[in-house]
């Protein structure tokens, strides 16, 4: 059996989605915990040590590209696999079954994603690219992005739009989390469930905890 | 509980062949008994459609005790109608009230076009069978079912597996088209067995292989096949499915010395 044939099997497919859900999910737990820092109360110092040790090293700058990556082979191949299964019923129902088979945030995973990657589009053009271009790309002088999320999330329509992206993110993860490790092959139903707990878990805390930064700073607590 | 007639509004969909588009048309059935099943109740219908010339609803039955998994019927947007667990040939007609109108769809699937009406042509999951849903045996005597000890984890599960009747309900419902709790029913009732084992990858991976050239979609696990299966596998086969495809697929060689 060739890589290409296994990777491209509908099961295939699916494991690359979850293998690199795993791995965007692993990311996020470093990007809170770094940016948790701004609610030190020292004006932004540790936040920014934080993220200088961040943007000063060739290491983390080597991850980034594998980060990037990650990000990519999801939503292609996310997106992919959204519009084939959709191409599978050419004639649909007059009744659906809707909510009576399955959650709604698990039939819109294509939907939430999507929410998702405007989201990241609008978010890293606020803050990744602006401080990488300052950087020359390299390793050059970073901009202060403890005060640059200030100005930012000053403005009202900003900090709805990153609170909309936490709420897209959390119920892409609540199905996402325990679907990557079914995909993976666990199928023991004692560890099913408590899985699927820590993913509510996991997916409600972090997410909360992202959409409390751009509303701390807007209401002037940090 | 308390015997009952009823008048319904049956809205059917009618299609004369797989090549013509088809469209609902609306059916008054009267005096229906609460006894009846869903399928008789089309039989009154029916044989009141031949009486009159015209040409009766088709739809697919044969059992008709909930263990052949033909009658495939989309009753009210769910397979197999309103109950839990239940075939349309044992769902009975107290599952309703008098004046309610049904809206009956074929199973909507690419993979399992439209033959007549609501008859549509479920040969995709026999061939997947035939590409591994099967173990090989040497033909001669009988062997003693109790030869080989099996752990009873196991051969529950198997059998629980093995209730499959292959209805396509599951397919019907998923909003990918996904095959996957079919499947993964069929390879788990073998890979859980000791009789399974010696066939256990290229089972997987064939079986998998038909069902994607087939046109099924691929799962996401959003758990509709399971709330709708008449024979309530469950969607931890699917999981299963996934690992063993996975170690099946890793530990292939392809070199053959
Ligand atoms: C940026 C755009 C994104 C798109 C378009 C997208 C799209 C999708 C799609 C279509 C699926 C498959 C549907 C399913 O499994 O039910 C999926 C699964 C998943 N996504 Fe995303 N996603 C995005 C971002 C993210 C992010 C940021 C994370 C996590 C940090 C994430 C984590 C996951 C996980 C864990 C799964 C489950 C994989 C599996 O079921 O095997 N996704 N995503
Ligand atoms: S898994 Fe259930 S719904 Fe699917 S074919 Fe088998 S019996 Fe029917
Ligand atoms: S007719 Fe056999 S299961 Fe319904």
């Amino acid at each position: 059996m060739k890589w290409s044939e296994i990777f491209t099997s509908s099961v295939g497919k699916k494991l690359v989605m979850g293998l690199t859900g795993l791995f965007l999910i692993s990311f996020l737990v470093v990007h809170v915990g770094i940016n948790a820092c701004i609610w030190a109360n020292d004006d932004g110092a540790m936040f920014n040590r934080a993220a200088h040790f961040m943007g000063s090293s060739y290491v983390i700058r080597i991850l980034e590209i594998g980060l990037m990556a990650g990000f990519l082979i999801h939503i292609i191949q996310g997106l992919v696999l959204e519009f084939q299964n959709r191409s599978k019923r050419t004639v649909g129902y007059q009744v659906n079954l809707g909510n009576r088979g399955s959650k709604w945030y698990s039939r819109s995973m294509g939907l939430l994603g999507t929410l998702i990657l405007l989201f990241l589009i609008i978010h890293l053009s606020q803050f990744w690219y602006p401080n990488r271009s300052h950087q020359g790309w390299l390793l050059g002088e970073e901009l202060n992005l403890f005060d640059r999320m200030k100005t930012t999330f000053s403005e009202l329509w900003v900090v709805i739009i990153y609170v909309l992206g936490c709420f897209s993110l959390c119920w892409h993860l609540v199905h996402g989390f325990q679907s990557a490790f079914r995909t993976l092959g666990v199928s023991n139903n004692r560890y099913l469930s408590m899985i699927n707990n820590i993913g509510i878990g996991f997916s409600v805390i972090v997410s909360l905890v992202f959409a409390m930064m751009p509303v701390s700073m807007y209401l002037g607590w940090v | 509980m308390e015997h009952y007639t009823m008048n319904l509004n049956l809205k059917v969909w009618k299609q004369k062949n797989a090549a013509s588009k088809g469209k609902f048309e609306t059916f008054e059935v009267k005096d229906i008994s609460s006894e009846m099943s869903f399928l008789e109740m089309f039989d009154v219908l029916n044989e009141r459609l031949i009486n009159e010339g015209k040409e009766p609803v088709a739809f697919d039955h044969d059992c008709r005790e909930g263990i052949c998994g033909m009658c495939s019927m989309y009753i009210n947007g769910r397979p197999h109608g309103p109950w839990h667990g239940t075939t349309t040939c044992q769902l009975h007609m107290r599952a309703f009230k008098d004046g309610d109108t049904i809206v009956v769809e074929p199973w909507r699937a690419n993979a399992f076009p439209v033959i007549k009406d609501l008859m549509v042509d479920r040969t995709a999951f026999d061939r997947i069978i035939q590409a591994g849903g099967y173990i090989s045996v040497n033909t001669g005597n009988a062997v003693d079912g109790n030869a080989i000890p099996i752990e009873k984890e196991h051969a529950d599960k198997s059998f629980a597996a093995a209730a499959c009747i292959g209805c396509g309900a599951c397919v019907a419902a998923c909003k990918n088209s996904s095959a996957m709790l079919f499947v993964s029913a069929k390879v788990s009732h073998l890979a859980l067995l000791p009789q399974g084992d010696p066939e256990r990858k290229t089972r997987v991976l064939n079986m998998v292989t038909q069902m994607d050239k087939e046109g099924f979609g691929a799962c996401t696990n959003t758990g509709a096949c399971e709330a709708v299966c008449p024979k309530e596998i469950s969607i931890a086969n699917i999981a299963r499915l996934n690992g063993e495809y996975t170690m099946a697929a890793l530990s292939a060689d392809n070199s053959h010395d």
